[in-house]
């Protein structure tokens, strides 16, 4: 019972103010201390890799980026979903507010695996079936954000938004496999981030740390744009208004 | 009013107003074979090159064209209100957007199947891969019809819709560029490419399955403001 009526509760952008105060600082501290911990671990005390040497080091914020990068979009499309369905407030702030995270950590994903690919590949930019599909991203994620700035109206842009992520979430599995598809048949052997067939796991835990810090940040990004998406948008209630006069 | 009927009905009025207005028709063609005398010139004409680059010039291209011509799919309607009559009519209202997608699909995406030899032709295409060209625009075209309308029923309402809708609708045609310029691209190879004609099936099958009810959501959202 008590979580049929948290659903419903989740649905006030009140109640989700009031709570989630306290949440944006346990992950915020969270996500700090994971990120400081596994980025010092991979970077200074992880062993270097037999064949890449140090570079390989980028992978401690490559690879968390470009996973969170993923899982924003299908955040966005599960936040366009409710918002379609039951037609929940809050879920077009978490479509909102989500896009500029999301867009960043893509790029931030792309530009390191270019980084990485020069010493290693030799090349800034190759057509490789992952860098492709994150590029496609970026794109679909432009896209979104284009089009709320492009609508005038708050609800409708929320809703048009809604179905275009809906249509990116089906998208995405469809692209993703076309460009692996496109890429082994002209390509006879993709680069693999590890030649060895497993790391050991002084090399991957302070990856997995830095994956976990990475979506603690994701969350305490996401609450801390959404509360300010919150004040702005119910301004005119009387509860925000007696939230600013108590200031 | 039958289902069938609507379908046939709304189909009739489109072919109507797009025989009134013949321009409408030819100028995402005639933007297709300038586009590709571009790419001729630019090239330097040279027949080698040209040649290579065939499958993907023709497969960009054929994308812009349709992207052009799905601009005017909904605004006229949107422009005179008769799209607000489709949305308040008793019937779903899937059925007169699939007759204005199909609509759009046999003066954009079929009307550019018909002319591919033309392109094939002036870009020194082998004449074996002819058929596989064919093939798969006539079956990789009819996706692009689809998901492009979800972008066009999303702007319809946009004063300055045109670039937007690129930013929205090129991303998702990705797939359909791969398969279909892939497909061709293998054939001149003399590589077997049944599967990425298949593959071009499938997108659309689920296209066709997806789109008209997102579109008619989008549509329904775009009519709001």
């Amino acid at each position: 019972m008590p979580l049929k009526t948290l659903w419903h509760r989740m649905g006030s952008p009140r109640w989700m103010y009031q709570m989630s105060g306290s949440w944006v600082w346990v992950l915020g501290v969270m996500a700090t201390v994971l990120l400081i911990v596994g980025s010092l671990w991979g970077l200074a005390f992880a062993p270097a890799d037999y064949q890449q040497g140090n570079s390989f080091r980028i992978i401690y914020i490559h690879v968390p980026t470009a996973i969170v990068s993923q899982s924003t979009y299908m955040l966005l499309g599960a936040a366009g979903l409710v918002l379609l369905v039951w037609r929940m407030k809050l879920a077009d702030m978490v479509l909102a507010t989500a896009v500029p995270f999301g867009m960043s950590m893509t790029a931030l994903a792309l530009f390191t695996g270019a980084v990485w690919g020069k010493p290693t590949w030799g090349t800034w930019w190759v057509w490789d079936a992952r860098t492709t599909s994150m590029l496609v991203l970026l794109f679909l994620y432009f896209g979104l954000y284009a089009l709320r700035q492009a609508i005038p109206r708050q609800e409708t842009a929320g809703r048009a938004c809604a179905v275009l992520a809906l249509v990116g979430v089906i998208n995405i599995p469809i692209i993703k496999y076309s460009v692996d598809w496109w890429l082994t048949l002209h390509q006879p052997a993709t680069f693999k981030l590890t030649e060895a067939p497993a790391m050991p796991p002084e090399m991957w835990l302070p990856l997995a740390v830095n994956v976990l810090g990475i979506y603690c940040l994701l969350g305490a990004v996401v609450l801390a744009a959404l509360r300010l998406e919150i004040l702005r948008r119910e301004r005119d209630t009387q509860w925000v208004r007696e939230l600013v006069a108590a200031r | 009013m039958s289902v069938a009927g609507v379908f046939v009905g709304q189909l009739r009025r489109e072919f109507k107003l797009l025989l009134q207005s013949r321009e409408e028709l030819a100028n995402p063609l005639i933007f297709l074979f300038l586009a590709l005398t571009l790419f001729a010139l630019g090239g330097g004409g040279s027949p080698e090159m040209l040649r290579d680059f065939a499958p993907a010039i023709i497969w960009v291209l054929v994308l812009l064209a349709n992207l052009l011509a799905l601009e005017g799919l909904f605004r006229r309607d949107y422009d005179d209100g008769s799209l607000e009559m489709l949305v308040l009519m008793a019937e779903p209202l899937f059925l007169p957007v699939l007759a204005k997608i199909f609509a759009h699909w046999i003066y954009s995406g079929l009307a550019m199947t018909v002319l591919a030899p033309l392109a094939a032709l002036i870009l020194f295409l082998p004449a074996e891969v002819l058929p596989t060209l064919l093939l798969t625009l006539l079956v990789g075209t009819p996706a692009l019809s689809l998901i492009g309308a979800i972008g066009a029923a999303l702007t319809v309402s946009l004063r300055r819709g045109g670039v937007l809708l690129a930013l929205l609708v090129l991303p998702l045609y990705v797939p359909v560029l791969i398969f279909g310029a892939g497909a061709v691209v293998e054939a001149m190879a003399g590589i077997e490419n049944m599967a990425q004609i298949y593959w071009l099936l499938v997108i659309t099958m689920v296209a066709l399955t997806i789109a008209p009810f997102l579109v008619s959501a989008a549509l329904k959202i775009s009519l709001e403001q």
